[in-house]
């Protein structure tokens, strides 16, 4: 791991001296800024059961769906199309390091880029000089519900992404895992054709990996350890493959 | 380390790709500080070699060694003593010479301390002060090659591979570039393919002809001028009565022989093509018989045959083999 810190602080420089990443801020605030004064118009329609926040992150996916596969499906998709992995490989480095320091200069944009939403909750808390408008549960909750899934979502990006040496197919690639895994699991967990009692312990497997599930204990203050474990697994999963992914490509290639 | 091991030792290398053997059964060995010219027509198996030189790719069988570290088993090792500059050379766009250098140089473990001093060594070695903070993307295809050229010995490894790094340079640039490469002889052991065959005769030491994975020819240019082609062509310009040529060639050197023949030309001069079977030189001899054999010359100059006449006489050879070998299979079936 000794070269991490070097492959960490390039690709973080790499990203802020790319225009494509503030282009992508840009977007993404907003996107969401629209989705958060659609909230506050409703709120000041007719009083509402909850609190903005819980509103605001409950559609987190929104968000996940787009800016994750553009995030990730560049990091190494792009280096095998140029061949700089070629050069990078031939170094002293090992294909873990590559991968994980990919893997968390995109995570660490990504929170940086939830990070500022705080700002629309900063501006509401200035204007409204209300306190029943920020809840600082479902804030905290919602934000680290955000941190912890958002690990297992660049990893899934990053995956993809090791798994073609075409950016566009890598981003429909991951934005197609992430649907499966966010979307899908909700569909399979309503299926009918699961209620059997030889499926009994796939109904519980889906129950458990229900994202949005997570989401509404998390911003109840449930933070549950099965949970947290769900998706740090799912995570050094995702990753590890992404190296195979590497690697499986050096062979064939 | 001892100068006792070779730099490179390749035995019995064999790489196929899904059954289809690039790579077929090559063996070579490098001395330290030699310089290596790597030759073969596109899709010989050069880049899959130097690939498995470095540790990028693993080989089918066969083992190869790099300063007595075997690839296989240690390809930690074998990183650290080489610098490798792949085909098309590619760098990343959007990174400033300097900062790229600095970037590999920490990469390759070069201690902070000694790497700006190191950075502009190399800037200066390969003539890229005036573009160290240009962005690579915004360079010229010269300049770009020079970047990877600087990359590679950036950490002085013992070792460095480069896979074509003349190409698309202008002939000015590819001065530059053998210039710099002649310069690392004798401190580090250079292998470098190319398609431009006078560049390899210049630079290097040692010439390595492959053709379909297999190694067809090697040895120094010189060497394989002789073992290949084995024989000296000379060329004639002479007027004159020409029917008893052949007994007066049969006189001085019984290999001699006619060649091909131009037509006379308005003032009665042919162009002749002679060859001989060895390498001494017969040029005197040839000067006197003739003229007093009444036949007046005007011209005789001993072809040097090139390096391209080697390739294509050593590719050709290994063809014919081969075809020869489909041939007898298929009577045989």
């Amino acid at each position: 791991m000794k070269h991490f810190p070097t492959l960490l602080n390039h690709e973080v420089r790499m990203l802020l001296v790319n225009p494509s990443t503030y282009i992508a801020a840009t977007a993404f605030l907003v996107f969401m800024g629209f989705i958060f004064t659609g909230i506050l118009e409703s709120y000041s329609r007719a009083p509402q059961e909850t609190s903005p926040a819980h509103v605001f992150f409950q559609l987190f996916w929104l968000p996940v769906f787009f800016m994750v596969p553009l995030l990730t499906m560049k990091c190494l998709a792009e280096e095998r199309r140029l061949g700089t992995i070629e050069t990078l490989l031939t170094t002293p480095v090992t294909t873990t390091e590559v991968v994980l320091g990919k893997y968390s200069a995109a995570y660490l944009l990504y929170l940086t880029l939830w990070g500022s939403t705080g700002g629309f909750f900063w501006i509401l808390h200035k204007f409204a000089g209300d306190a029943r408008f920020l809840d600082t549960g479902p804030l905290l909750g919602g934000y680290l519900f955000i941190a912890v899934s958002g690990l297992l979502f660049i990893a899934v990006g990053v995956f993809a992404s090791s798994l073609s040496r075409n950016q566009a197919v890598a981003g429909i690639l991951g934005f197609t895992m992430l649907f499966a895994l966010i979307i899908g699991l909700r569909f399979l967990d309503d299926a009918a054709w699961l209620e059997r009692d030889v499926l009994q312990a796939v109904k519980a497997t889906v129950e458990y990996a229900q994202i949005f599930q997570h989401y509404e204990d998390f911003t109840r203050g449930v933070v549950d350890t099965r949970q947290l474990l769900f998706y740090l697994s799912g995570t050094v999963l995702a990753l590890i493959f992404s190296i195979l992914g590497v690697e499986a490509k050096l062979l064939h290639s | 380390m001892s100068d006792a091991t070779p730099a490179i030792a390749v035995s019995h290398l064999v790489k196929s790709y899904a059954g289809v053997p690039a790579v077929n059964d090559i063996s070579f060995t490098l001395a330290r500080g030699e310089i290596l010219g790597f030759l073969g027509p596109n899709g010989a198996g050069k880049s899959t070699t130097m690939r498995i030189l470095t540790g990028y790719l693993p080989a089918t069988s066969g083992h190869v060694a790099v300063c007595g570290q075997p690839v296989a088993t240690a390809p930690d090792a074998v990183k650290r003593l080489i610098g490798y500059m792949p085909e098309n050379n590619p760098l990343p766009d959007d990174m400033r010479v300097s900062e790229y250098l600095y970037f590999r140089g920490r990469l390759k473990e070069i201690p902070r301390r000694k790497l700006g001093p190191r950075i502009d060594e190399v800037l200066e070695l390969c003539d890229l002060k005036r573009v160290r903070h240009k962005i690579i993307g915004k360079l010229s295809k010269g300049f770009r090659q020079r970047v990877g050229i600087a990359e590679a010995i950036l950490a002085e490894p013992p070792v460095i591979i480069m896979d074509e790094p003349t190409i698309g340079l202008d002939p000015h640039q590819i001065l530059i570039v053998r210039d710099l490469i002649a310069s690392l002889r004798g401190r580090m052991t250079v292998i470098i393919s190319s398609h431009i065959l006078p560049e390899i005769e210049v630079t290097c030491d040692r010439v390595l002809i492959i053709n379909q994975g297999r190694v067809v020819a090697q040895g120094t240019p010189a060497d394989l001028r002789r073992e290949v082609l084995g024989r000296t062509r000379y060329q004639l310009e002479v007027a004159g009565d020409l029917t008893g040529l052949p007994i007066l060639l049969g006189a001085i050197d019984p290999t001699l022989e006619a060649g091909e023949r131009s037509e006379p030309g308005a003032d009665g001069f042919v162009t002749l093509t002679l060859t001989a079977g060895h390498d001494t030189d017969l040029g005197e001899a040839l000067l006197r018989t003739l003229a007093s054999a009444g036949l007046r010359i005007r011209a005789l100059s001993r072809a040097h045959p090139t390096l391209e006449d080697v390739f294509l006489a050593a590719t050709r050879r290994s063809w014919d083999v081969k075809s020869d070998a489909i041939r007898q299979s298929a009577s045989r079936s």
